[in-house]
């Protein structure tokens, strides 16, 4: 198998995931969100799922001396808690927040054909571009 | 108004971490979204394959679901609402090394502390916002 392939498989199979939990909809996203409101907890089981998951085979995946179609594991080495973790988390959030989209759901959503990303994604793409240009100190 | 979904959530959330386990298996990658959409921006040579086919997995996986019936999940908020999230959810996710899969899913799994910080932080953004947008004066 070709690594496109798995990718192309492991990306189908996220945004199928990402359809049947709701989490496509942004406003089951907002309805989890706004604790005030009347709340959903269905992203939190979407997490619970999700989590369980991969922590149940991660750990015996990664031990083995190198993935099954490539020369290497590629898991972060960062460590530092710092100010762009945390101001770019707080963005992120803030744009979360706004309209219940995070980037996977923006992509799965062009599927479903979702008016509202004719706005929204170009714009991600904008941003993460410009991120792209902030220098690393 | 959003309803609790708890067992299309949790399958939804299996299938999520299913196909971040192929995606270590089989290429050694984290699957983040942001992070794997990132590295197209610009993309770069013998780096680019895989990463074109995991994004475009997203949508056809999500198209997948609509056989089982039709979706509407477009929010329909504005567009310059929908332009301003987009944009901070890009710029956001890029700076801050993640988003709601790579440290969501993955890096929570992995008890990353960098990601624990980085989610407690943008849940907390990300309800603020969405709770000052619907009760907010």
């Amino acid at each position: 198998m070709s690594r496109a392939l798995a990718a192309l498989l492991a990306g189908a199979t996220f945004g199928l995931g990402l359809a049947v939990s709701g989490m496509a909809d942004p406003r089951k996203v907002l309805g989890f969100l706004d604790v005030a409101g009347d709340w959903d907890p269905s992203l939190l089981l979407v997490m619970a799922g999700a989590v369980g998951v991969y922590a149940l085979g991660w750990r015996r995946l990664a031990r083995r001396p190198r993935p099954w179609l490539e020369a290497e594991f590629r898991l972060p080495a960062a460590r530092s808690i710092d100010a762009r973790l945390l101001g770019g988390a707080a963005l992120f959030g803030i744009g979360w927040g706004l309209a219940g989209y995070c980037p996977g759901p923006a992509l799965a959503g062009v599927g479903l054909g979702n008016a509202d990303l004719r706005w929204l994604l170009p714009a991600l793409l904008l941003g993460g571009w410009l991120a792209g240009r902030v220098p690393a100190r | 108004m959003s309803q609790f979904t708890p067992w299309s959530a949790l399958a939804g959330g299996v299938l999520i971490g299913a196909a971040a386990l192929w995606l270590l298996a089989a290429l050694g990658r984290i699957a983040g979204v942001s992070g794997i959409v990132a590295g197209l921006l610009p993309p770069r040579a013998g780096d680019r394959a895989w990463r074109l086919a995991f994004a475009l997995g997203l949508p056809l996986g999500a198209a997948l679901w609509r056989l089982h019936g039709p979706l509407d999940v477009a929010s329909r908020a504005p567009a310059w609402r929908l332009a301003l999230a987009g944009l901070l959810v890009g710029f956001g996710t890029r700076l801050g090394g993640g988003c709601t899969s790579g440290h969501g899913v993955c890096g929570v799994a992995r008890l990353s502390p960098r990601s624990l910080a980085a989610v407690a932080v943008f849940m907390a953004t990300a309800m603020l916002t969405a709770a000052l947008l619907r009760h907010g004066p």
